[in-house]
């Protein structure tokens, strides 16, 4: 790696913590203001919606309020796709959307996954993206928030039955974190070069004539635009990643300079690094966060290390071909294929680590041509569950149930009934968060299986052998754990996979969210422990390790042979 | 016969009986009951029958290398067994002693409820709960109950292993007596109070038995973890098959992994080690319980032992040696010597407490006072009273007490007198250096102070500093006053104390521990403890106490020994610990055997991953069966483990983490290289594979 | 239930109003207000006609020009309706193929004793990358220099003046905007057409 390339690593390193601080005080000042305190324009939301601001739920109405919220989102947009070419704002005609990629991209959306089977400069109306798209990029990440916070009071609250309201942490969520941050952004990006605009797709004259596949002669090109900033704004800060363009955030107009891709990449995992801070906060010991923090970030710069070491060794086939692969000034050399120049490699390296730690899936270079172990970091980040930061609340609620096991094991290695930031863990915890942490995994290895066995699934791969094997496994893995990027050389846009991949994605979040919603429920109702020497201390370099350790082997021991097969024999097999 | 016999830990019989054991314990019911080994279980079979098949000449691999899997799959299951019926084993071989004890006794059942009235003979099996039996010198007590008329000398030992026979009188607190021990002199007249089956040797044999034994709440949530992991596994290993047939076909070589690896790489995964030993960690935690002389009630009061982080301890016997001493005599001003040590000696002449014996033998060393017959004179005794706390006699018109110095002063106010300054001087001094002071009063005048001392046993301070590091708060139960607790207190290192303690404020101080969280512990022989030992999570029942006590309680101390709590704490821990320890060892193990694994199924499609063969394995055959041995032999080599428990040391829980971390998880993630690479060579050595 | 629902349908109404319509016009306003330029796509209008967009590369293979990067998009490259890499994996033997061929179809051209950047002979990741590195500017600084029968140092003028470097000195890589360099090129070239003539 160059020295330009570390200290770019160490300046994004340095922002982003640095911004946690500020940030996670603010998002548990905002969620740990009482609900009769609430601003004129807050109160007047809860009135507009019916929603009874002082009302304490349940985990079970918790539960029921967040699932009915993410029911009806599902179906908003499922209708809006599939009729968008009788909806307004379709300035470029935009043409039908089949039942089954309207499904997909419903189920996709509403899980925070934000999988594209389409290309979305060429398959959706600008209404759809607003209306359709925008609208539940900020409120997956809104759900996903809610319930991290309810989980949060589940060990700050102690001896009670409720943990809040989902409507109020919600909307909350959303209008003081969200769009705020989402308004500063989008101009900044705009600033930056990003379009933001409603007319159709502008025309060019082409400098230099060219030939479409079929040898006649094209002059002009076609320009798409549209709302742009606005929706990847939000696609980034909400960990949503579904691009405006196909390309995503390759796309020039989508992420226009190396300014516009520092921002993205620190929003990318801007929330959930903060919420890390949050949650040390609303528990009342502030180390427990920087914790948590500390394993996430840890694991982050090693594989975010593993992958731009690879990338920036490129491959052998590539010097063999005859290309300079070496880092000069002019050049920045490494594993180009699928990458944009104003980026280099350490920017795609740090993007592509980002994007799969954080459950977000937007792209600023092309994952499927990246070197087998560059694209093993964000296949198996994934596969790690998106706790590595991971999805807006998601994220730390999955890491929060990984460090429930750890203290688990921990507990029990010291000779105590575990127990974590006061809250005794029992077999109720331990079957809840069991079924959070097993379900993305089944889901991801029986899908794969699954698309391995369906005949048709061969011919959507665009690579043979094992990276075409490798291309079907990033799909499940990302769909299960709700990330949304791909190995693109997938073609996703068939019945089968429109449908599959659909259902991972609901399973996935869901199969994770109800548990850890029942987890805040059972740990709100138990008493708080006392801190004292006999407690495993959760806050130390030790449980840090352990919590690093767990996740790692979870993750190792789940997918080694699966991986085997694909990265893991193709880097093998490259450097023979 | 005691069962203070320990067991060798692979005493000949008891091998024997557990080899045989581990076939019966084969039965699926049996098996399903734990859900890792029923996953080795129904693999074995498959293998079975696949290696049948391959006898037909159909074989998905060579029938020699299907058996010897086969063969250590089912030995997988066979150590599980034996794990788990050694520590039954070694339970039965102790229950064994008692059991023998409890052969059929005839019953004198009363038809009446006193000593005279006319009884008819019964087998002690014929007795119901609430009849009165009488038992002489001689008989054995037929079953459990309380001694409502007489006292007499009773032969215990075949409970606690103590020769020496114990009194057992109506009233007070040694008015239980236990089914199975013998009368050796006078009579007793018994309303019994159990049923047959469930008195007390009952249901200590069954303990020790393992018999009654439930899982524990942190042992379900284990196996449900254990669980996760097996099915995780499970999973993966399924998924493997479609994997690898669409890789064959892809790669256009080798072949589809045989279903026999799958099988043998989803036993070598899921968490055999620690499934396998689940169930023996847990007994023989009980049974080490026991050859410490503590039978606990459940598992789960063991387990909670190891939680406790508030311990309450009676002062004395505990934390002092016996009881107080009296060391001084200080008169009130104008009191003469004389006066205050005749008054004092009268006040405890009838006194037997060892208090009052004490004042007697110093009036008698120090002044040469000699006892005199007060009962022969129109003296009235006052006993001592936890509610008075004070104790005295009137005689002649005198009425002379001796107690505590606030009850005593109560005592001057309402006999019109005034209470001295001296004395209260006295008092306030002798409380700061942690003495006790005894008031002695005449009526309205006080006399004079008698200076009792605590003596704080040896070393006891420093084990509270280990429980200190362990985060276990130590706090004193005593009647003394404040002042006096205190300077106890901190002679031996104590946390806090609980002075003038009374039923009530020792039950308000548990419930208030526990409303902040904390688990809290005690000991206690007395009825009057009961309330508090109910309420407290950990209750270590004194043999000695009532049965009142020993009902409320959750352990009970054959050895009627109250520092056994700490060791009781001990046990707990090193139950939860090996547990954890083990888990971590076993899921650490699954490294090593992937890279055992992994290259020998996969290498006939991708040769390329023969550089994950970092062992350098012989031949992929002999690689697998090498793990699959190596998973099996482990089980049987961590027996003693799982048997005596990771050892424990007092030490904050960070160091105690970072200790077994190192151990169990860097130890188990190296250890199965090195077995499974040893395993390899002996077996391409012998050329077996 | 039927509470929940209620709230639920309400709620997502009126956060469809706001993040869906008030939050991208506003954003649309002030974006059209501060930077119309930026939010219309970077438009370059050469005497009414738009020549394209800064930041969206176009296909050059004139050896007149500097050639852009490889273009994996369909059906014709640089399609700018249908972004696209070319999603081909490190080990594909087709990848391996087309690199050999870039790299031959270039190297004649190029000067003999430099290895050809690596960023001229593989595709991005939009398939509308505008940039090329500064190292594969100069590879064809040469070859456009022999064609149009310009000074070296000319040329190099012109990439030196189309060059960006790392924004704010460590950001990013630096790069050589194709399409304004080739625009250059052709004002260059027709100016020194018109002295010839």
């Amino acid at each position: 790696m160059t020295i330009n390339g570390l200290l770019q690593i160490a300046f994004y390193l340095t922002v982003l913590l640095a911004l946690v601080k500020p940030l996670g005080l603010y998002i548990a000042k905002v969620f740990m203001r009482p609900a009769g305190e609430a601003p004129k324009p807050e109160k007047w939301i809860y009135r507009i919606c019916g929603v009874n601001e002082s009302a304490e739920m349940s985990s079970k109405t918790y539960a029921l309020a967040a699932i009915v919220f993410n029911a009806a989102g599902f179906c908003l947009l499922f209708i809006i796709l599939s009729f968008q070419t009788a909806l307004p704002l379709n300035p470029d005609g935009m043409g039908g959307i089949s039942w089954h990629l309207a499904f997909n991209t419903a189920a996709s959306f509403i899980t925070n996954t934000n999988w594209q089977s389409y290309g979305g400069e060429s398959t959706m109306s600008y209404f759809s993206q607003m209306v359709g798209l925008t609208v539940q990029n900020f409120l997956s990440a809104a759900s996903g928030m809610a319930i991290l916070i309810a989980l949060i009071r589940g060990f700050a609250r102690h001896s009670v039955e409720t943990i809040g309201n989902f409507w109020v942490d919600m909307i909350r969520s959303a209008v003081y974190i969200l769009l705020p941050l989402s308004l500063m952004l989008a101009l900044a990006l705009v600033w930056q070069g990003m379009p933001q605009t409603f007319t159709p797709h502008a025309t060019a004259q082409l400098v230099e004539p060219t030939k479409d596949d079929k040898g006649s002669a094209v002059t002009e090109q076609m320009i798409a635009l549209g709302p742009v900033a606005s929706q990847v704004a939000i696609k980034q800060l909400g960990t949503n990643g579904g691009g405006y363009f196909n390309a995503n955030s390759a796309h020039p107009f989508e992420n226009p300079t190396p300014l516009s891709n520092f921002l993205m990449m620190l929003s990318l995992l801007l929330i959930p690094a903060a919420l890390c801070y949050t949650f040390g906060v609303m528990v009342g010991d502030r180390r427990q966060g920087w914790a948590v923090l500390a394993a996430m970030a840890i694991v982050f710069v090693f594989l975010l290390g593993v992958c731009a070491h690879y990338e920036q060794s490129a491959t052998p086939m590539l010097v063999k071909a005859g290309a300079d692969i070496r880092a000069s000034d002019g050049s920045s050399g490494g594993n180009t294929e699928g990458k944009e120049v104003r980026f280099g490699i350490v920017n795609s390296a740090i993007y592509a680590t980002a994007t799969t730690a954080a459950s977000n899936g937007s792209v600023n270079a092309m994952h499927d041509s990246f070197t087998p172990l560059g694209g093993l970091v964000s296949l198996w980040l994934m596969q790690l569950g998106e706790i590595i930061f991971g999805g807006v609340g998601s994220g730390l609620y999955g890491m929060i149930v990984f460090a429930i096991v750890a203290v688990f094991i921990a507990g029990l290695m010291v000779g105590r009934t575990p127990e974590y930031i006061r809250k005794k863990i029992e077999a109720h915890e331990m079957k809840m968060a069991s079924l959070a942490a097993l379900i993305p995994i089944m889901v991801a290895l029986i899908g794969t299986a699954v698309a391995l066995i369906e005949p048709s699934s061969k011919a959507s791969m665009a690579n043979p052998g094992a990276h075409g094997y490798g291309e079907v496994l990033y799909a499940f893995s990302s769909a299960a754990n709700n990330n949304g990027s791909a190995f693109a050389g997938l073609n996703a846009n068939t019945p089968f996979f429109n449908i599959s991949l659909g259902l991972a994605m609901l399973i996935g979040r869901f199969g994770c969210m109800l548990p850890v919603i029942a987890i805040a429920g059972s740990l709100a109702a138990k008493k708080s422990i006392p801190v004292t020497s006999g407690t495993m201390p959760t806050h130390g370099p030790i449980f840090v390790a352990l919590l690093i350790a767990v996740v790692l082997m979870i993750g190792a021991l789940s997918f080694f042979p699966a991986l085997a097969l694909g990265p893991i024999v193709e880097h093998l097999m490259m450097i023979q | 016969m005691s069962i203070h016999t320990k067991p060798d830990m692979f005493e000949k019989d008891i091998v024997i009986n557990a080899i045989a054991d581990s076939f019966r314990k084969l039965d699926p019911r049996i098996q399903v009951k734990n859900p890792v080994m029923f996953v080795v279980f129904v693999g074995s079979i498959l293998t079975s029958l696949l290696f049948l098949q391959s006898l037909a000449g159909s074989g998905e691999a060579s029938p020699l290398f299907i058996l010897s899997i086969t063969v250590w799959l089912w030995f997988t299951v066979l150590f599980a067994n034996f794990a788990e019926a050694m520590a039954e084993g070694r339970g039965k071989a102790q229950a064994e002693s008692l059991k023998k004890s409890r052969k059929e006794v005839v019953a004198k059942k009363l038809s009446g409820s006193a000593f005279d009235a006319p009884y008819e003979l019964i087998t002690a099996s014929e007795l119901v709960k609430g009849d009165v039996a009488l038992i002489e010198a001689g008989d054995f007590i037929p079953l459990d109950g309380e001694v409502i008329e007489g006292a007499a000398s009773v032969d215990e030992s075949v409970v606690t292993g103590e020769s020496a026979p114990v009194i057992r009188e109506s009233g007070g607190d040694r008015s239980a007596v236990t089914g199975g021990t013998r009368v050796i002199s006078d009579w007793l007249v018994v309303r019994i109070t159990a049923k047959p089956g469930e008195t007390f040797l009952d249901r200590m044999i069954a303990m020790i038995e393992g018999a009654s034994r439930k899982k524990t709440p942190n042992e379900i949530a284990l196996t449900i973890l254990l669980a996760k992991l097996t099915i995780i596994f499970l999973v993966v290993t399924a998924t493997l098959l479609p994997y690898s047939m669409f890789s064959a076909q892809e790669s256009g070589s080798g072949s589809v992994i045989t279903i026999t690896s799958l099988v043998a790489l989803l036993v070598c995964l899921a968490p055999t080690t620690i499934g396998a030993l689940l169930s023996a960690i847990g007994i023989a935690g009980m049974s080490r319980l026991s050859q410490a002389n503590v039978i606990a009630m459940s598992g789960r009061a063991v387990e909670a032992a190891g939680d406790v982080d508030v311990l309450l301890l009676d002062k004395t016997g505990t934390i002092t040696l016996g009881n107080r001493q009296a060391t001084v005599f200080i008169p009130d001003a104008g009191v003469t010597m004389g006066e205050l040590v005749d008054a004092a000696q009268l006040a405890s002449l009838p006194d037997e407490t060892p208090e009052g014996r004490s004042i007697v033998a110093l009036a008698k060393r120090d002044f040469g006072l000699r006892g005199r017959e007060v009962q022969k004179t129109h003296a009235e005794f006052i006993p001592f009273s936890a509610r008075t706390r004070m104790s005295g006699v009137d005689i002649d018109g005198r009425r002379i007490r001796k107690g505590a110095s606030d009850m005593i002063e109560k005592f001057v106010d309402q006999n019109g007198g005034r209470f001295s300054e001296t004395v209260h001087l006295a008092v306030e001094r002798i409380a700061k250096e942690g003495g006790t002071p005894l008031v002695v009063a005449d009526g309205g005048k006080t006399l004079g102070v008698i200076y009792l001392k605590d003596i704080v046993k040896g070393g006891i301070r420093e084990r509270f500093m280990e429980l200190r590091k362990t985060g276990i708060k130590t706090v004193m139960i005593t009647g003394d006053n404040p002042l006096t607790a205190a300077a106890i207190a901190a002679e031996a290192g104590i946390d806090d104390f609980l002075a003038e303690a009374t039923p009530e404020a020792k039950l308000k101080l548990i419930r208030e521990y526990q409303s902040k969280g904390h688990l809290v512990a005690m000991t206690g022989d007395g009825t009057n403890d009961a309330p508090a030992l109910a309420q407290a999570d950990v209750a270590v029942a004194m043999n000695t106490g009532t049965q009142a006590a020993k009902e409320a309680g959750n352990m009970v101390d054959l050895d009627s020994n109250p520092t056994k709590l700490l060791d009781i704490i001990t046990a707990g821990k090193q139950m939860l610990m090996t547990r954890g320890s083990l888990t971590t060892f076993s899921v650490a193990n699954d490294v090593a055997k992937y890279f055992a694994i992994i290259p020998a199924i996969f290498a006939v499609t991708y040769p390329a991953l023969n550089a994950l063969n970092i062992m350098g394995l012989a031949t992929p055959q002999s690689a697998i069966l090498s793990a699959v041995i190596f998973n099996a032999l482990i089980i049987v080599f961590l027996i003693p483990l799982a048997l005596k428990g990771v050892k424990y040391r007092p030490a904050p829980a960070v160091e105690l983490l970072r200790d077994n971390l190192l151990i169990y998880g860097v130890g188990g993630v190296i250890a199965p290289f090195v077995g499974i690479k040893l395993i390899d060579m002996a077996l391409s050595g012998l050329k077996l594979v | 239930m039927i509470t929940q629902i209620r709230q639920g349908v309400i709620t997502l109404a009126v956060f469809t109003i706001i993040t869906g319509g008030i939050y991208p016009l506003v954003v649309t306003i002030m974006a059209q207000a501060l930077f119309p330029a930026q939010a219309n796509g970077s438009l370059i209008v050469i005497n009414g006609t738009t020549a394209g967009s800064e930041l969206i590369g176009q296909s050059f293979s004139g050896t007149g020009h500097f050639w852009s990067r490889p273009s994996a998009t369909g059906p014709l490259p640089y399609n700018a309706a249908a972004s696209s890499g070319s999603n081909l994996g490190p080990l594909n033997p087709d990848f391996a193929t087309k690199v050999r061929e870039r790299v031959d179809a270039i190297a004649t051209t190029g000067p003999a004793n430099i290895a050809v950047p690596v960023d001229l002979v593989t595709a991005s990741g939009s398939g509308l990358d505008p940039h090329i590195s500064p190292a594969a500017a100069a590879y064809q600084v040469p070859r456009v220099a022999r064609e149009l029968s310009l000074t070296e140092s000319a040329i190099m003028k012109l990439v030196a003046n189309n060059t960006e470097r790392r924004q704010f000195g460590f950001l990013g890589e630096p790069r050589v905007n194709v399409l304004k360099l080739n625009l250059d090129i052709d004002n260059l070239n027709s100016g020194h057409k018109l002295e010839q003539r």
